[in-house]
């Protein structure tokens, strides 16, 4: 009953989102090519890296190409999903419409996560998913099923931990009530993503796996997709993105209790 | 007289957007530390080694990323955003009115913010000397005042390119994402990620013919003492400058004529 009421709730959103967005075609195209201009210039990086060495912190060309997939993936549903809802509660906090949202008889977290969706987003997944396929057929990757599973266990599981930390980030705007840029912090950090970690200093390596989990972000799925992952950092991967996903949920109610509305 | 004028309007200007900027010092703070992925890209350029390829030491090396880093803090334009909002909501009318190109209104608030940003540049510039004590260095007077002049000219050039998308607000409404567009080239092409130097040779032949690499590697190598060729640079600069400036005179010419106020 109430996840078909969810659901519901969830496609009119998609309707209503999608339909507003349409009106700026133009704006779409234009995306279109920033996207794959982005992802020109960091393998342009990349290779630049790459010149005279033929392997960064023990990744090959090829593999960091993997990264960069995997890397593209993640900031395409950055861009669809998490950059216009979780901006946007910076705006519902500066100018009180929180209350609103808190008063609809539905669950607060999924009405401000998933409210809008920016579909522009969808083609930089897409250029992302390409360029794995073919790191596939570079990299002699043979698909199975097991293969299959694992890749998109720890890939959900990635995309959670991202998750959550936007949503930790932005809920601090309950106390800070301007922190448009937070969230642009957090973007700064996370381009460290398109590299191998290995290829940082031994300090970065441990702030970029606790503090910023980079390495459960990028690293580890991408290691799955090479097939030499160990069945530990699975685990640890599944485990880390539920210890996540439970706290920034837990931090959203704990933070609520402060939330006083506007002009209060 | 005239000109008389116009510095006092310009005074009062950046004393209202300075005491208005001093406002909001944390978003300041946080745009100011997200601008440290130099500091990220340089901890992958020495931990590789890479910068060996390039015969740049690990001290010149860092203080190129340190400089470009600071040219960077001052060098950030964001006019297009301010522009194209206060285009949606009719701001821009009230503007026209007055015996002042609103323009000024933004450079002003660009500058303003600059002053506000310059503790916290050199906070985390502190910051990173006590990380990397060797790289500590001191340039002479005439080289600071130059690379100063090279910063604000590679401001000027970004202000007018992002004025000139600006202005197409009053055609299509929405010119952020072409400015976003814009942005990518702007990143890995200025020397923000990867010294020009250290770029493959087919990029190098025609990129020195770009306003790219004088946005950032210019100044950057001229602060931190790198090899560059100083009158080229600057003959660049300011011919990029006056090619731009006519084309936004002529842009902002036909766009105020086209120009119909909120609801009409």
């Amino acid at each position: 009953m109430s996840f078909k009421k969810y659901f519901l709730v969830y496609s009119n959103f998609l309707q209503t989102s999608l339909a507003s967005e349409l009106e700026y075609k133009t704006n779409i195209i234009i995306d279109l090519i920033t996207a794959i201009l982005s992802l020109v210039g960091s393998v342009f990086l990349l290779s630049i890296f790459f010149q005279n060495n033929n392997q960064i912190g023990g990744w090959k060309f090829e593999e960091a190409l993997i990264i960069q997939g995997i890397y593209t993936i993640l900031n395409g549903i950055t861009n669809t999903w998490f950059n216009p809802n979780l901006t946007e509660i910076v705006k519902h906090i500066r100018e009180g419409t929180l209350d609103f949202v808190l008063l609809k008889p539905i669950d607060s977290q999924f009405f401000i996560s998933l409210k809008k969706i920016a579909p522009s987003g969808f083609l930089e997944i897409m250029l992302g998913f390409c360029l794995l396929l073919y790191c596939a057929i570079i990299n002699e990757i043979n698909i199975n099923l097991s293969f299959l599973i694992f890749c998109l266990i720890t890939l959900t599981c990635s995309i959670c931990v991202l998750y959550s930390l936007w949503f930790f980030i932005s809920t601090t705007t309950i106390w800070f009530v301007k922190t448009w840029n937070a969230t642009e912090v957090l973007r700064s950090f996370l381009y460290i993503g398109r590299f191998p970690l290995t290829s940082f200093s031994y300090s970065l390596r441990i702030f970029f796996s606790i503090f910023i989990p980079i390495a459960f972000i990028t690293s580890i799925p991408s290691k799955v997709f090479l097939g030499n992952s160990s069945i530990w950092e699975i685990i640890l991967e599944i485990l880390v993105c539920g210890i996540f996903l439970i706290s920034s949920r837990k931090f959203w109610f704990f933070a609520l209790k402060f939330y006083t509305s506007a002009s209060s | 007289m005239m000109s008389n004028l116009n510095f006092y309007k310009l005074y009062t200007l950046l004393k209202v957007q300075y005491s208005n900027m001093l406002e909001y010092r944390v978003e300041i703070a946080l745009w100011a530390i997200s601008g440290i992925i130099p500091f990220f890209m340089l901890n992958i350029w020495t931990n590789n080694n890479l910068n060996e390829l390039i015969n740049i030491s690990n001290v010149m090396l860092s203080r190129y990323f340190l400089s470009a880093f600071f040219v960077r803090q001052f060098s950030v334009v964001w006019v297009v955003f301010t522009f194209e909002e206060d285009a949606l909501l009719g701001r821009v009318s009230p503007y026209l009115i007055q015996p002042l190109n609103p323009f000024f209104r933004y450079i002003a608030q660009h500058i303003a913010e600059q002053i506000t940003r310059f503790p916290f540049a050199l906070i985390i510039a502190s910051f990173f000397f006590l990380f990397n004590p060797e790289s500590r260095w001191m340039p002479n007077l005439i080289i600071l005042f130059l690379s100063c002049i090279a910063t604000f000219f590679s401001f000027l050039i970004q202000f007018l390119i992002q004025s000139i998308i600006a202005c197409l607000c009053f055609w299509t409404e929405k010119a952020s994402s072409i400015e976003r567009l814009l942005f990518i080239p702007t990143l890995f092409l200025s020397g923000l990620l990867a010294p020009v130097i250290s770029f493959p040779e087919y990029v190098k032949s025609w990129i020195y013919l770009t306003p790219f690499p004088y946005l950032i590697d210019f100044p950057a190598n001229l602060l931190s003492g790198n090899e560059t060729k100083i009158y080229a640079g600057f003959t660049m600069q300011v011919l990029w400058i006056l090619i731009l400036f006519p084309i936004f005179r002529k842009i902002w010419f036909e766009g105020t004529k086209k120009y119909t106020a909120m609801g009409s």
